[in-house]
């Protein structure tokens, strides 16, 4: 394999581990100051119960994407150089931004939301909750605007093959922008609320009937079951955008290979670069045109538009996009179905957590993670999509790559991939262990001894 | 955008500046952090907790930092940037993965069942030690103009082990301010060990840059710039005296002074560095590509340095309540 392909995989294996994480911590944000806020108002204990338990998740979740965002850091350099000389004057104020609103954001105010509970007054404390949550939020905004830019650019010119800005509001608000952050943060919705349902399930399965895990399971499913709907809504609007500023990508989702209307909505099939066809079909008639144009004999353009008169492919890989699309959208069924049937359950005769019969319970331990399978199902989709640019028209991955030889990018790609797959199986294992001792009653952290003379060296958190 | 003459002069000074800063700043803050790492080994069990329990609602603002760093070179100076990291490939990898392995580190130990706890505790050294050591290589290779010869790896080598016992210096000194006790005065006795690597490194970056580049020579040892720069070897010197009496006193009976060795070792931190920013100037890849060159337009830099003047003091502001949130000993850390 040469460096190309091998640093696309490794910056690829990287930013897939770095997703999973944020993916939780900006939503989780938002839930911690729920629950806090809940506590606030209500005294009720169940919420601090709520809040002592996930504010650990967050905090693991929250470490593990800090140090896999700063190998991205240096990845840019060391491996795609020509990434920043050629739009460095565009991505280079975008990431300052999220460095500078978002990054010293919420790692100052994590040490207080983690440390400070006994140190500071609760509204400074439940402020720097807030704060946290904003921050993570933030550093969603910057970084979307600069993908959707690298998707969509807009608001430069290019002088001497590099990229100077014209116009920063355009750059900012580009037209895939406000679609693909609605999508990732609904995204980071459906996440959280899966993970708090799945280990709450699994808590209530073990035995644990604390009001605590009733609150979390109740909320999980609430917030999945309002938010997938609007997922859907929003992942039908973002490529309705694609469509128009990407087409290429579309028809690799769509499997599509000659542009024309009557296109049917392809259901399953093996794409087949080497005949330029699908192999064994399903199809609905006419689908793919009634969803994307909203009439039976709306055109839809074909892969085949995409290859220029020398044979050369301007088209992205269409298998891997075709299949991440279908493993999104299956998955976004799972939650959708999976969800409501909870809801209908803990709404019948108002039974709540007591009503949800034992598989649906079952049903949600391994869906704790169906968050991530559809998050980054969709990122190959829009990421895989792109190519063969790096920023659409502007820039192609091939060009951007740094000239550093390929054993050495192979060697560090085999220590990163051995790593992720270590830390992937301590996080999981953590969570449900963590889980356990919550469902034993078992103090999960250490509390400030009562009095002075019991004092004795605990552990940090 | 004329106020102060030609933009594209100040602006690539300005960020020079602040890059300068940034990276100071890191070595401070990390610097401490990370050598409370390094000095994990020496530490009994319990005394382990405390030492996190110092740093722990601090090491991610310390990293973040760095990231502060990186960023200003690779938005201000695009071309110094890939320049730089493709040449120290190697070590920014391993840098990375030791961030990685002690960041979680924090996490997993007292997260995970009670038996993994040795296996993160020592996950925690080796990643500091590894941040440190590549990080000291980095500086050696970045003295030596990025070029690979028998000689430059082993200066850099020599660096490596240095700046790691500076870290453990600095870290040392953090805990006789955090600590109390047979902790502190085992501190005490870390730092009187780890004084040497202060002095050797310093020693070593002083006479090893102006050898190898005759311009840092000539910058240094022609009149009358030699007499204006004294101060800066006197000063270093005369501290590192003061730094060891205090040592030989401390822990005093009413814990007076224990905030000196720290203190006085980031003036030292920072004399130092701005005897590195002076040697180098203007050049952000040595003796190859200027700050001027190297510059990104300057409509992107006056943009990100309009955010900056806002931003910036917001952070250092919440910085500074976080630290005083934390100060005082460092006992028991908890969520509570």
């Amino acid at each position: 394999m040469d460096t190309l392909i091998l640093s696309r995989i490794q910056f690829g294996a990287n930013i897939s581990f770095h997703i999973l994480f944020p993916t939780i911590t900006i939503a989780l944000g938002w839930v911690l100051l729920f629950f806090k806020l809940r506590f606030s108002q209500t005294g009720g204990q169940r919420w601090l119960e709520a809040y002592r338990f996930w504010v650990k998740v967050f905090a693991l979740s929250f470490a593990m994407g800090v140090v896999s965002g700063i190998t991205m850091s240096f990845q840019f350099g060391t491996n795609w150089p020509g990434f920043m000389e050629s739009v460095g004057n565009i991505a280079g104020p975008l990431l300052a931004y999220e460095v500078m609103t978002a990054f010293f954001l919420e790692a100052v105010f994590l040490g207080i939301m983690l440390f400070g509970m006994s140190r500071v007054p609760s509204w400074l404390h439940t402020l720097s909750t807030f704060l946290v949550a904003f921050g993570t939020t933030m550093s969603a905004f910057w970084i979307l605007v600069l993908n959707s830019w690298m998707h969509t650019p807009a608001g430069f010119e290019m002088r001497d093959g590099v990229a100077f800005a014209t116009d920063w509001w355009a750059i900012i608000f580009n037209p895939s922008m406000p679609y693909r952050l609605v999508h990732m943060l609904l995204a980071s919705g459906l996440t959280v609320a899966f993970l708090l349902a799945g280990l709450s399930a699994f808590r209530w399965l073990i035995g644990d009937r604390s009001n605590g895990v009733r609150a979390t399971l109740k909320t999980g499913m609430t917030i999945g079951a309002v938010l997938i709907p609007l997922q859907i809504l929003a992942g039908d609007f973002h490529g309705l955008n694609t469509l128009e500023h990407q087409p290429q990508k579309v028809a690799a989702m769509e499997g599509n290979w000659d542009t024309g209307p009557n296109v049917p909505l392809v259901l399953f099939a093996i794409p087949n670069e080497e005949t330029r066809s699908n192999d064994f079909e399903i199809a609905i008639a006419n689908g793919a045109s009634l969803i994307l144009k909203h009439s039976a004999d709306g055109v839809v353009p074909g892969l085949n538009d995409f290859v220029t008169e020398d044979g050369t492919v301007q088209h992205p890989p269409v298998a891997p996009v075709f299949f991440s699309f279908r493993i999104m959208v299956a998955t976004g069924m799972a939650m959708l179905l999976l969800s409501w049937t909870a809801v209908f359950f803990m709404a019948r005769k108002r039974r709540g957590v007591e009503g949800l019969p034992k598989p649906l319970l079952w049903a949600m331990v391994p869906m704790a993670f169906s968050g991530w399978v559809a998050t980054l199902a969709g990122w190959y989709t829009t990421e895989i999509g792109r190519q063969p640019w790096l920023v659409q028209g502007v820039l192609t991955t091939e060009a951007a790559v740094a000239d550093v030889p390929a054993p050495m990018v192979a060697s560090t790609l085999i220590v990163y991939l051995a790593i992720y797959a270590v830390l992937l199986t301590a996080y999981v294992s953590v969570l449900f262990y963590l889980a356990r001792k919550a469902a034993k009653g078992e103090p999960i952290g250490p509390r400030i001894p009562v009095a002075p003379a019991a004092q004795v060296p605990v552990a940090a958190e | 955008m004329t106020l102060f003459g030609d933009p594209a002069v100040w602006l690539p000074l300005a960020f020079a500046a602040l890059l300068g800063a940034s990276i100071l700043i890191y070595v401070v803050l990390d610097g401490f952090d990370l050598g409370v790492g390094v000095l994990f080994p020496f530490a009994e069990k319990d005394e382990k907790d405390r030492m996190i329990a110092s740093i722990g609602p601090f090491w991610d603002a310390n990293e973040t930092w760095l990231v502060l760093a990186i960023g200003i070179l690779l938005v201000a100076f695009p071309t110094a940037h890939g320049t730089i990291l493709t040449a120290l490939y190697l070590p920014v990898a391993v840098m990375l993965v030791g961030l990685i392995l002690r960041g979680v580190s924090f996490e997993f130990r007292v997260k995970a069942p009670a038996h993994h706890k040795t296996s993160w505790d020592r996950a925690f050294y080796v990643g500091s030690m590894m941040t440190s050591l590549s990080q000291g290589y980095m500086l050696g290779m970045y003295i030596m103009g990025l070029e690979v010869t028998a000689f430059t790896l082993a200066f850099s080598a020599v660096t490596a082990v240095f700046l790691t016992v500076a870290y453990s210096f600095i870290g040392a000194t953090w805990l006789i301010l955090k600590t109390e006790g047979a902790l502190q005065r085992k501190a005490v006795a870390w730092s009187k060990g780890g004084i040497w690597g202060v002095v050797l490194g310093l020693g070593a970056i002083s006479v090893a840059s102006p050898l190898v580049s005759p311009r840092i020579f000539d910058k240094w040892f022609s009149m009358p710039e030699f007499f204006l720069l004294l101060p800066l070897p006197l000063m270093s010197g005369a501290l590192i005296v003061l730094l060891w009496l205090a040592l030989r006193r401390l822990p005093t009976r009413d814990d007076s002074w224990a905030w000196f060795p720290f203190a006085a070792t980031i003036v030292l931190f920072v004399l130092g560095f701005f005897g590195m920013a002076y040697s180098f100037y203007p050049f952000i890849v040595p003796d190859r590509i200027t700050i001027y060159e190297a510059a990104s337009a300057p409509e992107s830099l006056f943009i990100i340095l309009i955010g900056t003047l806002f931003v910036l003091p917001m952070i250092l502001g919440y910085t500074a309540l976080a630290y005083t949130i934390f100060r005082g000993k460092a006992t028991t850390l908890s969520y509570d």
